[in-house]
């Protein structure tokens, strides 16, 4: 199994150099065939995780005396199912997509190369090649963000991506280097056979939440996030929500569940904290962001929190010898990873649909898009429903078992956890009830109503790639929501690997019914919720159409007697979220109203003024922004000076590094 | 239990519901008239006022698309699988296993969502008025309910609310603080929900102050009926929850014979009656409040179940 996963990556990789060569030509055979490499890898990772042996592999490759290391375990072949559907997916919108990309020769050539990394780093079984695969997944996203490095706001969004995925990329390498200790074998295996300080695993699993956290969008590292998300080409911004944030989950399970001795409890309320910090904060801003992929953008942010709320919630579990606790917690955590891959990529390819046939992705802009567009607007409504966490769909399946699985906290003994996680699960909450309130905005202000423009009130449906990506996208939210045993059955390994525990196996329950501890605990059927609603709202019809009258009219819109034509009376996204703003937006964003009334008999428009703030980009980033500035200005003196002084500079320098290298000894 | 029987409770409760809950809203309002010295209409006013919109012409908005058409019977099904969970005169109903009360919660929340979409389908100012103010209120309320429900579920061992109501209706539970935190969560939460005094006026004719009545000013005919229907089962269904939870009496256990069913429907029907009575009651004694108002109300009970959860977990006898 590993090496054929191994030879999609390369494959990828290859594709992405055939197509540097032909320079943008070619794009829809070249989206075409990145397909089969992902279904391919995708199979190769069903595969172990149904069973297959675990395979190892050493390549010589990469540095001369140690080589690529490479291993297809659990773990990481859960991760390469997510990518090779989510790239799959991905794929097949872009055959339709990428046609009206204005210059592909910016965007094809990166793209079957950041899949291709993208899978790497998931194989990955040394240090070196690991974060080698990070780095070309990094810059190949950041090429692809850069796309239309025309616009100033792209530009802007680039660097600041680069910037952050540098710190990460420099927090992990850093990691690395604590692990390997001063053996310097960086393989992960003879990683796993060393013995870490409680203290090295401690600044070790923090330099990884920096580093992964950074590219998963963890708080206070996800400011570039919506920015880089929100710009890309939307099936890079689907694969980039939708999947590289997984793999930067991946690479945080990796080295906190795999590669280090498990960690004191008392470092996981802080993660709980992050997490659930970062979910609230997350969807505020998407609740007040006007733009679709802004909004989207945010809601990762969310569900990332939500992620890692969980995997902070396993390790406590885990810390505590309860197996089968942190096992639902980690379940819920990989299950809630699976179905935002699936209804995130489905949002953000929806997205691009309406950017497509509208271009424009303001809310303001937007609207009606249900009578012009309809298949693409319920594909949307049913990912809309799945990100809502509404019943039968995936995204209320994992929250459930998140909930459930704070429902099992009580059993940990610290007083600091007892704490912890009863805000944790009150954020949770919080989050779960704004999230339904963001898209019902996105999707009513959006799909509903009517245009608010002219490009809105005459988009066309889009064609059958795009819809056929979202359908099969939509169809897995579904699936995964109707039947959640199909993928949490396929956990065990993984759970059982990482925390020594899993769930009871779900397919043998009667009715298909999700019982993660015990039915007295706790149960819901996802099938039978959706048949009997399916029934009752049918009966309900029938009745009523029985009973009372079919008879149907058609009119002007009520709207108490006084309808009003221009389509500027509707609620926009700024008066949508205004209620919010005001309740939430007082401290989380320093929001400032302002109204400028003029006096009367003054003949000149009143305005109303919303000021919000971005209190983390003003308080944290732009200091450390200007001090840099600052010491690169003085620094700038050292570029104009004589050779005598340059070579007083390094004789100073090499005898300072004698000294400390004498007293180091 | 046999499985006909089951069945047949489960049936039974699914009518009784959608029987009783226009009833109990006629209660409501008659009373409330009284109280306020008018005669006020017959009970039996909501059951005639859905027949009379059954038969009647649909007017539907120009731009009303199919999901303006749909939603009304969604709601209604949402909100009725619901109340056919909550156990109103029996516990041990046959399908109480299929969603435990995290699920309810849900699946409140869809019949919301489908109302909000709903709401924003024609495009009017009104609808959106009503959509955005519904969606904050229940982005305080929603957390509310879920962290009662975690009190709940906390002191019962289960989310099941079948297996809470039997731990609840047993020796072993007792006065508990916690529990009457998370009462008085609920019950605020039910009032938020239902759009009653002081967060929304159900009977008002000012659409500026309109929330819940702003979001269906489009709809008419049958789809008002269903729409109609759905908001008193979930009046009913608040009711019933609080009353199983809190006042677990008279319900007949899995597996009692019929004197007992009978006498659980009498208890269930009297505690209708005290609810809807209560609420009339509250209603009267205390006046609207500006919306800006409500998140602090909302707040409140957002810390009495937050605090309610934590005693919970730093102490189980609390």
């Amino acid at each position: 199994m590993l090496e054929i996963s191994a030879a999609a990556a390369l494959g990828l990789l290859l594709l992405s150099l055939t197509a540097a060569f032909l320079g943008g030509r070619g794009a829809g055979p070249i989206y075409a065939l990145a397909i089969l490499p992902c279904l391919v890898a995708g199979g190769a990772g069903l595969g172990v995780l149904g069973g297959a042996p675990v395979g190892a592999l050493t390549l010589p490759l990469g540095l001369p005396w140690i080589g690529a290391h490479l291993r297809l375990d659990s773990l990481s072949a859960f991760f390469l199912v997510l990518i090779g559907l989510g790239g799959a997916a991905a794929s097949l919108y872009a055959v339709g997509y990428g046609r009206h990309e204005e210059d592909p020769a910016r965007v094809v050539p990166f793209y079957p190369g950041f899949l291709g990394a993208m899978m790497v780093v998931v194989l990955a079984d040394d240090a070196f090649t690991f974060l080698v695969a990070w780095e070309v997944m990094s810059l190949l996203s950041w090429a692809l963000v850069m796309a239309h490095h025309r616009a100033i706001e792209v530009r802007a969004a680039g660097y600041l991506y680069l910037v952050m995925a540098a710190m990460g990329t420099m927090a992990l390498i850093l990691a690395f280097g604590l692990l390997a200790g001063t053996s310097g074998d960086y393989s992960f295996a003879a990683i796993r056979a060393a013995h870490h300080s409680v203290a090295a695993s401690v600044a070790i699993a923090a330099l990884v939440l920096i580093g992964a956290g950074s590219k998963a969008g963890l708080a206070p590292f996800h400011l570039w996030l919506p920015r880089a998300h929100s710009v890309a080409p939307s099936h890079v911004s689907a694969l980039m929500s939708g999947v590289m944030t997984k793999v930067a989950i991946y690479a945080f399970l990796r080295v906190t569940f795999g590669l280090i001795d498990p960690l004191p409890w008392w470092t996981s309320p802080a993660l709980i904290l992050i997490g659930a910090g970062t979910a609230v904060l997350g969807i505020v801003n998407a609740n007040v962001a006007s733009e679709t992929k802004r909004i989207l953008a945010y809601s990762t942010i969310e569900n990332v929190g939500v992620i890692f709320t969980a995997i902070g919630l396993a390790q406590a579990f885990a810390a505590d010898g309860l197996h089968m606790a942190a096992a639902l917690a980690l379940s819920a955590a990989l299950f809630h990873a699976f179905n935002h891959m699936a209804f995130k990529s489905l949002l953000f390819m929806g997205a691009g649909a309406v950017l497509n046939a509208t271009g424009r992705r303001d809310l303001d802009g937007l609207g009606g898009l249900i009578h012009r567009m309809p298949v693409t607007a319920f594909l949307m409504l049913v990912g809309v429903m799945a990100i809502s966490a509404l019943p039968p769909l995936n995204g209320f399946a994992s929250e459930w078992m998140v909930f459930q699985s704070v429902l099992a906290s009580p059993a940990l003994t610290q007083l600091g956890l007892q704490i912890i996680v009863p805000a944790a699960a009150g954020l949770l909450a919080l989050a779960a009830a704004l999230a339904a309130a963001a898209f019902v905005r996105f999707y009513g202000l959006g799909f509903l109503g009517r245009p608010r423009s002219a490009a809105a009130g005459e988009a066309r449906e889009v064609d059958r790639f795009m819809l056929a990506a979202m359908a099969l996208l939509a169809a897995l939210c579904a699936l995964a929501g109707l039947m959640p045993a199909l993928v949490l059955d396929r956990l065990a390994p993984v759970t059982q690997a990482l925390v020594g525990g899993h769930l009871p196996q779900q397919l043998a329950q009667p009715w298909l019914t999700l019982v993660p501890v015990s039915a007295a605990r706790g149960s819901y059927n996802p099938l039978l919720v959706f048949v009997f609603i399916a029934l009752a709202a049918s009966a309900a019809a029938w009745v009523v159409h029985r009973l009372g009258t079919r008879a149907t009219r058609r009119g002007p819109a009520w709207d108490c007697g006084f309808p009003e034509t221009s389509p500027l009376t509707q609620y926009g996204a700024g008066s949508f979220a205004q209620p919010l703003r005001q309740v939430l937006g007082g401290t989380l964003l320093a929001v400032r109203e302002e109204v400028d009334m003029p006096p009367p008999g003054d003949a000149r428009p009143a305005r109303h003024r919303v000021i919000q703030h971005d209190l983390i980009w003003e308080r944290a980033y732009l200091p450390v922004a200007d001090a840099v500035q600052r010491v690169a200005t003085s620094a700038n003196r050292l570029q104009f000076l004589s050779i005598r002084r340059y070579l007083a500079l390094v004789l100073a320098s090499l005898v300072s590094l004698l000294v400390v290298l004498s007293l180091w000894g | 239990m046999g499985m006909i029987e089951g069945f047949g409770i489960q049936g039974l409760q699914m009518l009784l519901v959608v029987a009783l809950a226009p009833g109990l809203t006629g209660l409501v309002r008659r009373i409330k008239a009284r109280l306020m010295r008018r005669r006020g209409a017959s009970i039996l006013q909501p059951y005639r006022d859905i027949a009379r919109l059954m038969r009647k012409e649909v007017v539907l908005a120009e731009n009303a698309s199919w999901l303006f058409r749909a939603a009304p019977y969604l709601i209604f099904a949402a909100t009725w699988v619901a109340a056919a969970l909550v156990p109103t005169f029996a516990t041990g109903l046959q399908f109480s296993w299929t969603a435990d009360l995290i699920a309810l919660v849900a699946l409140l929340g869809s019949a919301r969502f489908f109302l909000a979409l709903a709401a924003l389908d024609v495009g009017t100012g009104f609808g959106g008025l009503g959509a955005s103010r519904e969606m904050m209120f229940a982005s305080m309320a929603e957390p509310a309910m879920l962290l009662t429900v975690f009190v709940i579920a906390l002191v019962a061992g289960s989310t099941q609310l079948s297996t809470v109501v039997q731990a609840f209706s047993g020796p072993t539970v007792g006065l508990r603080v916690s529990l009457g935190m998370a009462a008085i969560a609920l019950i605020i939460v039910a009032i938020a929900e239902n759009g009653r005094i002081p967060v929304d006026n159900p009977s008002t004719h000012l659409e500026l102050t309109m929330v819940h009545e702003a979001m269906v000013l489009e709809y008419s005919g049958r789809h008002l009926a269903m729409i109609e229907l759905a908001a008193a089962l979930k009046l009913l269904l608040y009711v019933s929850l609080i009353a199983c939870l809190f006042a677990p009496w008279g319900i007949a256990r899995e597996g009692d014979g019929p004197a007992a069913l009978a006498f659980g429907a009498l208890a269930y029907v009297g505690k209708l009656a005290v609810g809807g009575s209560a609420l009339a009651a509250f209603e009267i004694s205390v006046a609207k409040m500006r919306i800006f108002r409500v998140p602090s109300f909302l707040g409140f009970a957002l810390m009495l179940g937050l605090l309610g959860t934590l005693l919970l977990f730093v102490s189980r006898t609390l």
